[in-house]
């Protein structure tokens, strides 16, 4: 490769001129130009190329960015530089312009100190590392970033990147320390009695704090020794490489107390008082931090939570299993709980009875049971006595959903929404958690819709059923095959008689019964924005009417939704009839009902309907979008080449996931930007809005056969 | 020794194949038998429903008739089919006529694979009348005193599509496997391994590891069939790490992501 000549001052200051809007920004730009052009051009490109990426953003983070990044381009790995750069654009996205600059003049490199440092970035370590808290016991944790780690019983949380060692591996091996040493301490119950108010007793309760922190890291380290031991080897070695071993005098005692396999917290906090007077200990990073605010709130929430739940569904399984056994008797079922103390595996063993006789506790009950166990130590006898009828309002403590319709009235905008990422191809990058979508219901119109449009193209309608009639997978004999169910007599008859002659005899003697299966779900998202007012809207309804009657007599599976959305905050898929849902007034109702509504923003529905029928088991899965035009939304710039690209981008993550994908448009002007999002052959035009009922059917016909 | 060609009704269980009962599933196997009862075992894949069907076959020393199902399994695959054999047609039973001719058990493993007519044959012979028409031939096979049916399949993750159909499911007497106990297992382990039991111990907290992944991300955990396999390659002198990774990581998911987190635990743990 030849090496290219870098980049003058000139070039650099009119391109940075340019993208930073100098002429109304003001920023000076001179200094920075003079610079970059002492960087090699392979330097200059990525620079300059980030710089610009940002700048669609927001222009003084990409200035800032520039400006701190040309003295870390030489010690830190170029990956780390661009997690950083994602996750202040990321933290623009949600929280705002502050936080995202505090982030980046935050030094994230500050303390780490190696030379192109090949750091672990959390999104890399998220999914993997995830997926490892779950397979250890315990309660179903979640895994989230926060500046440094900590948990709080029921997340934990991880830093952007660890670049403590200089190897990727070495770095990833913190993380997965750093996530087992968060798991351990809510497994192993440090968090079980009221820390706080034992801290307060003392004078200083931060530094109480720290040497209950320190003391519990004694206490875990032997606990992750006994229940993994390949991992506490990797610790070991890891702690080698980052100079931190020995303990000072008073803590190696402690430690031989606490590594007892009977010790528990409350040996912990039993030390608390001689520990105080001890000089700190050095933590190791993996150690983390001790947020015991977060860590009560959470548990306080989910204690009571917990306990309703466990009494409600403890009430329903003693209905359930006792039906007779009405309250009013006066005997209440008796629920107990056993723990057999044979802890070679780790797990206490819970076993749930009722009247004394053992039974196998529902998941869900066996989980709360685990968590109850781990925030307590037990589970006290009134958690256990069953709910009485109308106790609780459950209500009150369900996951709460709320009417989509409600969005603009209160506060709400985001709460019990599914969050979609969108492509924002000036950043190349994604923009995370960007469309709040919601599922709503069309309102079904009772107006015999359906039936009108049967009548009115009755004579197409037969034919259409004939047509699909046809396509519907019979069983097939195939005749003179070389091996099946049964002997093909004209073929053996023919065989004979060649053999008689003295030719050849074929092999070919038997039928076999061809059971062909179509396995075939299809999704069919409709354009219900406001431009598809009057005809075009009353073309979509009748076609929608003849594609239902043709498929009800293929026996495809199909669902429809409408989409349609003002601003990212506000996408809202209306749902017609989903794919297990039979073709019922209901159905037609709602398709009667489909009313234009406002924008058009394609990205999030197609995500999410990805989604649907990625859940699917069918062999064949398709996409089909009825639409009258590009990609388009009020103000927030989905509009133009932004929209192409994020609508061209969900379809490409639709295709990965298996699902074929077409378009049926009456766009005259689709062929501008219809072969770019869809691929030159996967879309159909047509040239007339009165020709879409006849087509759409006949087009799905020769999409499957 | 040379391989030895059998006859499929001819395949006696002589030696005592190696089972742990984990509760009463051989004396209801015994009575249902005694009874004429046609059985079905139900539970997740490798947790012992063959080997259980071996060790019944031993016990009541008859020959075991093995179908494993298929999505391309006809029931003539079961009952027989002509041939054609010198110019002349000829007839072949299937494995089901074979056992119902000869007493022996007809043992159809994971029958929901099977096509949904296949299971209609079954029907006349799993309940009292006991007979097997066999349309081609024009007759009805009254099945030996001695012949018994047993299916398996997995209730755990097949799709709604292959759930087994009431009409079949209620002419059965149903036994429920699961994994063992975490001690039980441990013993299986070593009794088909000779492992050492610490490191059975190690492979049986391994396996309740991935049991816990199943519906985040695992269609199923680990099987007693896996862990086995595990701890014959450690025992050959594979290194527990690899032995985990080949034996049980790799048998279980082809997602990188996913196969990733699994080595990540298998390394915690050796």
């Amino acid at each position: 490769m030849s090496e290219l000549t870098p980049l003058t001052v000139q070039d650099i200051a009119r391109a940075l001129e340019e993208w930073l809007e100098v002429e109304f920004t003001f920023l000076q730009v001179g200094e920075l130009a003079t610079a970059i052009a002492g960087l090699s051009r392979h330097d200059q490109d990525f620079l300059l190329d980030w710089t610009r990426r940002i700048s669609t953003t927001n222009i003084e983070i990409a200035y800032q960015f520039a400006r701190r990044a040309l003295s870390r381009l030489a010690l830190v790995d170029r990956r780390i530089l661009e997690a950083w750069a994602l996750h202040a654009m990321d933290t623009y996205d949600s929280v705002g312009l502050r936080p995202a600059l505090g982030i980046i003049q935050q030094d994230p490199f500050a303390g780490h100190g190696h030379e192109r440092a090949a750091g672990a970035l959390f999104d890399d370590v998220r999914g993997i590392l995830l997926t490892f808290v779950r397979g250890l016991s315990g309660r179903p944790l979640k895994i989230a970033q926060g500046e440094v780690p900590y948990t709080d019983t029921e997340t934990l949380f991880l830093p952007p990147v660890v670049a403590q060692l200089p190897s990727l591996q070495d770095n990833f091996a913190l993380c997965k320390a750093t996530a087992t040493f968060l798991w351990a301490q809510t497994r192993f119950g440090s968090f079980r009695s009221g820390l706080t108010s034992v801290f307060a007793g003392y004078p200083d309760p931060d530094r109480a704090a720290a040497r209950f922190h320190a003391l519990e890291s004694l206490r875990l380290d032997t606990c992750i020794g006994r229940e993994l031991p390949g991992l506490a080897r990797d610790i070991r070695r890891l702690n080698a490489a980052l100079g931190h071993d020995g303990l000072p005098a008073p803590w190696a005692s402690y430690r031989d107390i606490l590594s007892q396999p009977a010790a528990r917290a409350e040996d912990t906090l039993a030390l608390l008082a001689s520990a105080y007077a001890a000089p700190a200990l050095p933590l190791a990073f993996y150690h983390g931090h001790l947020r015991l605010a977060a860590v009560e709130q959470a548990m306080s929430q989910r204690m009571q939570r917990e306990k309703v739940w466990l009494r409600v569904k403890l009430a329903e399984l003693a209905e359930e299993l006792h039906p007779a056994h009405s309250p009013a008797e006066g005997t209440p079922p008796q629920f107990a709980v056993t723990q057999s103390d044979d802890d070679k595996t780790g797990l206490a063993q819970l076993e749930l009875t009722l009247d004394g006789v053992p039974l196998a506790p529902p998941e869900g009950v066996r989980q709360l049971l685990t968590s109850i166990h781990l925030d307590l130590g037990g589970i006290p006898a009134d958690y256990l006595t069953p709910a009485g009828p109308g106790e609780y309002d459950l209500q009150q403590w369900a996951e709460r959903t709320k009417d989509p319709d409600d969005v603009w009235q209160g506060t709400y905008h985001e709460e019990g929404a599914t969050l979609y990422r969108e492509w924002d191809f000036r950043r190349q990058h994604y923009r995370k958690n960007w469309c709040v979508m919601r599922e709503k219901d069309v309102l079904p119109v009772d107006d015999g819709f359906a039936e009108q449009v049967l009548q009115k193209y009755s004579g197409f309608v037969s034919r259409l059923r004939q047509s699909f009639e046809m396509m519907r997978d019979e069983d097939r004999l195939f005749k003179r095959q070389s091996n099946g169910d049964d002997v093909d007599i004209d073929a053996l008859v023919e065989a004979l008689a060649d053999a008689r002659d003295g030719r050849e005899m074929s092999e070919c003697l038997f039928t076999r019964m061809h059971r062909a299966e179509r396995n075939i779900a299809v999704m069919f998202m409709i354009d219900m924005s406001g431009s598809t007012k009057g005809w075009i809207n009353e073309a979509e309804r009748e076609a929608l009417v003849l594609l239902c009657e043709a498929l009800e007599t293929l026996g495809d599976r199909y669902a429809i939704y409408g989409f349609s959305g003002t601003t990212r905050k506000r996408c809202e898929l209306y749902r017609i009839k989903r794919l297990d849902e039979p073709y019922t007034q209901e159905v037609r109702a709602r398709i009667s009902g489909i009313r234009p509504q406002d924008y058009t923003r394609m990205g999030f529905a197609i995500r999410h309907l990805t989604e649907l029928l990625a859940a699917t088991d069918a062999r064949t899965k398709l996409l089909v979008t009825l639409s009258d035009g590009k990609p388009d939304d009020y103000f927030d710039g989905y509009r133009g080449e932004y929209g192409i690209e994020d609508t061209r981008q969900a379809l490409f993550e639709a295709r990965r996931s298996g699902i074929h994908t077409f378009c049926v448009t009456i766009d005259q002007e689709a062929q501008g930007y219809l072969p770019h999002m869809y691929g030159r052959s996967n879309f159909v035009l047509i040239n007339e809005v009165r020709q879409l009922p006849l087509k759409v059917a006949d087009i799905y016909r020769r999409l499957t056969t | 020794m040379n391989a030895r060609m059998l006859k499929t009704e001819e395949y006696l269980v002589e030696k005592e194949p190696y089972y742990e009962p984990v509760g009463n599933e051989v004396a209801i196997f015994e009575a249902a038998y005694r009874n004429r009862l046609p059985i079905l075992l139900k539970g997740p894949t490798g947790c012992g429903k063959t080997r259980f069907m071996e060790h019944m076959a031993w016990r009541l020393k008859r020959p075991l008739v093995t179908v494993s199902c298929h999505d391309d399994l006809t029931a003539s695959d079961l009952v027989g089919r002509y041939l054609v054999k010198g110019g002349e047609t000829l007839w072949v039973d299937g494995p089901l006529t074979r056992a119902a001719r000869t007493g022996g058990i007809c043992y159809l493993d994971e029958i929901v694979e099977a096509r949904k007519d296949t299971m209609v044959v079954l029907h006349p012979l799993a309940d009292d009348r006991r007979v097997l028409p066999i349309e081609k031939l024009g007759v009805l096979l009254e099945a030996n005193p001695e012949f018994c049916l047993a299916i398996s399949y997995n209730p755990g993750y097949q799709s709604v599509l292959k759930d087994l159909k009431q009409s079949t499911r209620q002419r059965f007497v149903a036994l429920e496997f699961d994994y063992p106990f975490p001690e039980l297992e441990k013993k299986i382990i070593v009794a088909e391994t000779a492992i050492d039991a610490p490191v059975a111990e190690r492979l049986v907290k391994f396996a309740h590891m991935t049991r816990n992944l199943k519906g985040s991300g695992l269609e199923e955990g680990a099987s007693t069939r896996l862990l086995v396999h595990a701890a014959k390659l450690i025992v050959t002198g594979v290194a527990p790490v690899a032995a985990c990774r080949s034996a049980i990581a790799q048998a279980l998911t082809d997602d990188a992501e996913m196969l990733a987190a699994v080595q990540e635990l298998s390394s915690s743990l050796f």
